[in-house]
């Protein structure tokens, strides 16, 4: 089973979003997913990240002792799981946090539409949380496409070719068995001392 | 902020920035609220050409500049809005309001 786990740490300043979204995006490369899947993926993490800046730490740019978020990326065959983690404020109800439109901060430009993105774009969505205590949202995506270089493999005929007796092209353009010994003698191949 | 103000009579027309999240557009929004009360504006572009990244922040500043401007009675417009940029502002159902456009329409 394949299996590949990174955990990163920052400051609540929304200045990290985008370095959030482009590492997981980096990590998730692995899996040879498509611009569109990196591009859900990379917005389902902004949507994460920027709920716990502005909601969980209500935006205190300048608190003395800057609050973390977390995140943990794993993969699992051809899945990724994204965790993000913050130790905030919180969210008494979280199944009316998750409905689309509703915001706490509607003065403020918010369309309320985090949760229903990070839905959208993800195949799984998983909230946690406790007032006073934290967030801690785990989402999932299948990435469709395998690895190519995993899935073809090596082709038989190339793992079946012994070293001993290597395919070389004649002048007429055919394959030609050619013996050790005949490379020997040929004084190309030496063996060596 | 690589974003740059075009502005034309009335009609003001923004270059948005490549990634539009809360971080860039916590910035754009108030620097687009004064240039619109300091002008006079009262048609709003918003230009995607050069914006590969969007987020519900993003949509949540579109939102707010549009019902400034309706409350004015101005009006707001998208365009080069790319498949994956349409993907994301129907998603924030911001077709229902605001007029969008694959290229720029003739006659702006």
């Amino acid at each position: 089973m394949r299996q590949n786990e990174m955990k990163l740490e920052f400051d609540s300043r929304s200045c990290n979003e985008s370095f959030a979204r482009v590492t997981v995006a980096a990590f998730m490369t692995q899996l040879n997913p498509t611009l569109e899947e990196v591009a859900d993926v990379k917005t389902a993490v902004s949507e994460a990240v920027t709920n716990s800046i502005i909601h969980a730490y209500g935006e205190r740019r300048c608190a003395e002792k800057a609050e973390k978020i977390e995140i943990i990326c794993c993969i699992r065959e051809n899945v990724l799981e994204v965790e993000v983690r913050d130790s905030g404020c919180g969210i008494a109800d979280v199944k009316r946090a998750m409905e689309p439109m509703f915001t706490t901060k509607a003065e403020c430009d918010r369309a309320g539409m985090g949760f229903a993105f990070m839905e959208a774009f993800m195949d799984t969505l998983e909230v946690e949380s406790e007032p006073g205590k934290g967030t801690t949202v785990r989402m999932s995506k299948r990435i469709a496409r395998e690895n190519p270089l995993q899935t073809a493999g090596i082709p038989a005929h190339m793992e079946e070719q012994e070293q001993e007796n290597p395919v070389l092209l004649s002048a007429d353009g055919h394959p030609e068995m050619v013996s050790a010994e005949r490379r020997r003698a040929d004084g190309w191949s030496k063996p060596l001392r | 902020m690589d974003s740059v103000f075009t502005i034309a009579g009335t009609v003001m027309r923004i270059h948005l920035p490549a990634e539009m999240d809360h971080h860039v557009s916590e910035q754009l929004g108030g620097q687009i609220d004064r240039l619109v009360q300091r002008k006079h504006i009262r048609c709003l572009l918003f230009d995607f050409a050069d914006t590969t990244f969007m987020d519900s922040a993003g949509a949540g500043m579109l939102i707010g500049r549009y019902k400034t401007m309706r409350f004015m009675g101005g009006n707001v417009m998208a365009v080069n809005v790319s498949r994956r940029m349409e993907r994301v502002l129907a998603l924030a159902g911001i077709h229902k309001i605001m007029d969008i456009y694959e290229t720029v329409p003739s006659g702006l």
